[in-house]
């Protein structure tokens, strides 16, 4: 656990990661016995006859639900398929889970080397959906007011996570094709790498691209506050990136796409950075779709009950409840904290004491806002005390004296009123 | 599947700074200690009494009305203590025990519980209390009478009466040194500036009070004083003077400081301790009561919530 330090005055600051300039190979995990694929959509009737167990898969298959080109999700391995089921993720997403009995002897679909002649957007979003970083680009097909700008991070937008940053140091060539492609295939001329200022140098002139450096200090690599440093604006409420003709990809989707038009097919290895319980971290490579189970397992990281395993990184990631969960597309790192150095949070109320305050970098008027917020009144939460201006880095709850889990209530605020208008719609 | 782990699911973020309520309070109580040390050094036992029967009401308040409204016990936060102990340093030595434990009551339940608890107070609650309970009992806290059967070896008469009674020749008769090591008569932990100012500079050495408050406050004393000095020093005593008698330097260092009572942002911190500062002096030099520290902390923790007002515009808004 973190402590205060004894002289409490400054207010603490955070830096992301910096690798150093010698990557290290990652750490390759051996193919998993079973992988588990998400396909974005709710199980439905007439599945496609591909979609049931006993089905043969090969690598870099599209698994749709029926004869629709989309969602689709890009199959990691070869095998047999083994189940398919129901899925509930965050936020009330439901998924349609696809389980795959791994082959060791792999096959690899050849439909998108057939169409790597012509690259169109149409062959990108059918092809690359679900791959590691996941360009979802299906949102530039379907945008309602088109894209104007897309705009690649490539540091990483959490603490302590190194892998999109490792993306954009060890995978430049492929990192340049990808914009490249995407550019060609979306007609999309302003393409934006932000990229952290102490990076900088390394990389300005290095893309076909415009490149723009962000500070290295934490949270300015989080989406809302990168917008807001490009664009001088927020998401107010309502609004959505692509509906600001904005698109955010990760270095390491563009890396994907860059390499699936080089190599002729998808890639299927996600990489991401694994935390043990000591703080040691080491960046591995795995195929999407494998448990967390088996990763640990390579990684010698024992999990006990009480422990607490986190997607993503310790500000602003997700805990998950079990270790069979499978990689994702979007899952940057893993870290794993003993039970020992969780602080739980506690449901007293704000004494006032104005951590909050002085350390929010969107000076949200955090104290106001959080006795609103707990009051389930969030409509004058956003229209008197800036809720929309807040870029949800956690820091407040990071300080908070009391404890509260403040980023949780922002959230939850968001996503109630997101629910509410199109109710008033109706 | 029993043989799941059972992991631990919670909000980001994953990580805390490791601060905590009872943390906070309890290092209040320790900066208010040196004061104490100096109140008992020049008052005794009777001191004693009052401060660890306010301490030990005050949490039997607290732990009352937690039961009496069937709320979780807050005792363990070390607030109520917090106030027991500002409040006890408040009173004269030789306050009889009712008026210690009906003060208790009305910071912790009136002050403080009766709007919702800790972080809901309006007011500080000891200086609430303090304000009713002088006004409602006034020859007990009159320094002069309750403390005539003392042994002092300084001039025991309460410097601001003596300034209000016969004007500022009086302020002649004391030291300024003697006073800010506490020869003076007053409240058990209000007298010694040196021990309140020790406490004040770890307070704020330790993240727990800000700078802007006690300061600003201080200068706003030294301002108004030095301003009504130069028009008519014949009428008005000087500004170390003020500095150095009364609440003043308790009210800069822990009655303004109060979480809940005092703003966030540093303009309106600044402007809430100047005019703390400021009411103080209007109220001792132009006004009916010798010491005016109560009445100005009760006045800006009025103004608390509008000054907050005042802060820096948050990111992407334009108005």
């Amino acid at each position: 656990m973190l402590s205060k330090p004894f002289f409490g005055y400054a207010k603490p600051k955070f830096h992301y990661e910096l690798l150093s300039t010698t990557l290290p190979q990652p750490a390759t995990i051996a193919l998993p016995a079973t992988v588990t694929l998400l396909l974005p959509r709710e199980m439905g009737p007439t599945p496609s006859p591909n979609l049931k167990p006993g089905v043969r898969v090969k690598t870099g298959q599209r698994l749709t639900w029926n004869g629709d080109p989309m969602p689709a999700v890009v199959s990691s391995v070869t095998g047999t398929i083994k189940g398919v089921r129901a899925h509930l993720g965050d936020y009330g997403n439901k998924f349609t889970a696809i389980t795959i009995e791994a082959d060791p002897k792999e096959e690899l679909d050849e439909q998108f080397a057939e169409a790597t002649g012509d690259i169109t957007l149409q062959t990108l979003v059918e092809h690359l959906a679900g791959a590691p970083g996941d360009p979802s680009l299906e949102t530039i097909a379907n945008a309602q007011t088109p894209i104007h700008t897309i705009v690649v991070y490539g540091g990483d937008t959490d603490l302590l996570v190194d892998t999109n940053l490792y993306v954009l140091k060890g995978r430049m060539a492929e990192l340049d094709q990808g914009i490249k492609t995407l550019k060609q295939a979306t007609g999309i001329e302003k393409v934006v790498v932000a990229v952290p200022r102490d990076a900088f140098q390394n990389f300005d002139g290095h893309f076909s691209a415009d490149v723009q450096s962000v500070p290295n200090a934490y949270p300015y690599g989080q989406p809302l506050m990168i917008y807001y440093q490009l664009f001088g604006r927020i998401l107010d409420q309502g609004e959505t990136f692509e509906g600001q003709g904005v698109f955010f990809l990760r270095a390491e989707a563009v890396a994907s796409i860059g390499k699936a038009v080089i190599d002729g097919r998808v890639p299927v290895e996600k990489t991401l950075t694994v935390m043990n319980k000591e703080g040691r971290k080491k960046v591995v490579s795995a195929r999407i779709g494998t448990p967390i189970g088996d990763i640990l397992k390579t990684m010698n990281i024992t999990l006990d009950d009480r422990d607490r395993l986190i997607f993503g990184g310790p500000m602003t990631g997700t805990a998950v409840y079990s270790e069979d969960l499978p990689i994702l597309p979007d899952t940057d790192a893993i870290l794993v904290q003993d039970s020992r150095e969780i602080v739980l949070t506690s449901d007293y109320p704000c004494i006032n004491c104005g951590e909050c305050v002085r350390i929010c970098p969107a000076n949200v008027p955090v104290n106001m806002l959080v006795r609103y917020l707990e009051a389930r009144q969030y409509q004058e939460a956003a229209d008197l005390h800036d809720l929309y201006s807040c870029v949800e880095c956690g820091l407040c709850a990071f300080v908070c004296t009391a404890r509260i889990p403040i980023l949780q209530y922002i959230k939850l605020a968001k996503f109630e009123l997101a629910r509410e208008v199109p109710a008033e719609e109706e | 599947m029993n043989r799941q782990k059972k992991l631990i699911v919670s909000h980001a973020p994953f990580m805390h700074i490791g601060s905590a309520v009872p943390g906070r309070y309890y290092n209040v109580i320790i900066a208010a200690l040196p004061a104490i040390l100096a109140g008992l050094a020049y008052f005794g036992a009777p001191a004693l009494a009052v401060i660890c029967l306010a301490v030990s009401s005050a949490i039997g308040w607290e732990l009352l009305i937690c039961l009496v409204s069937k709320r979780p016990n807050t005792v363990g936060d070390g607030h109520a203590a917090m106030i027991g102990i500002i409040l006890g340093m408040l009173l004269p030595a030789a306050a009889p025990w009712w008026m210690v434990v009906t003060s208790t009551f009305l910071a912790v339940v009136i002050g403080k519980q009766i709007f919702g608890g800790i972080g809901a107070n309006p007011f500080n609650p000891a200086a609430l209390s303090v304000a009713i309970v002088s006004i409602a009992w006034k020859n007990y806290f009159d320094f002069n009478a309750q403390l005539v059967n003392f042994n002092f070896s300084f001039n025991a008469f309460d410097p601001l009466v003596a300034l209000k009674a016969f004007g500022p020749e009086v302020v002649d008769n004391y030291s300024l040194g003697g006073l800010f090591l506490g020869q003076q008569v007053g409240g058990i932990g209000s007298t010694c500036g040196l021990a309140l100012v020790i406490g004040g500079a770890y307070l704020i050495a330790r993240g727990y009070v800000r700078w802007e408050i006690p300061l600003s406050f201080v200068l706003g004393i030294l301002v108004t004083a030095t301003l009504f000095h130069m028009v008519a020093p014949e009428k008005f005593a000087g500004p170390m003077f003020h500095l150095l008698t009364g609440y003043t330097l308790i009210g800069a260092f822990f009655l303004a400081t109060e979480d809940a009572s005092s703003p966030v942002y540093q303009i309106p911190m600044l402007m809430y301790g100047a005019i703390g500062g400021v009411m103080t002096i209007l109220i001792r030099n132009i006004g009916a009561y010798p010491d005016g520290i109560i009445y100005a902390i009760l006045v800006i923790n009025l103004i608390n919530p509008l000054a907050d007002k005042i802060r820096p515009k948050a990111i992407g808004k334009v108005a």
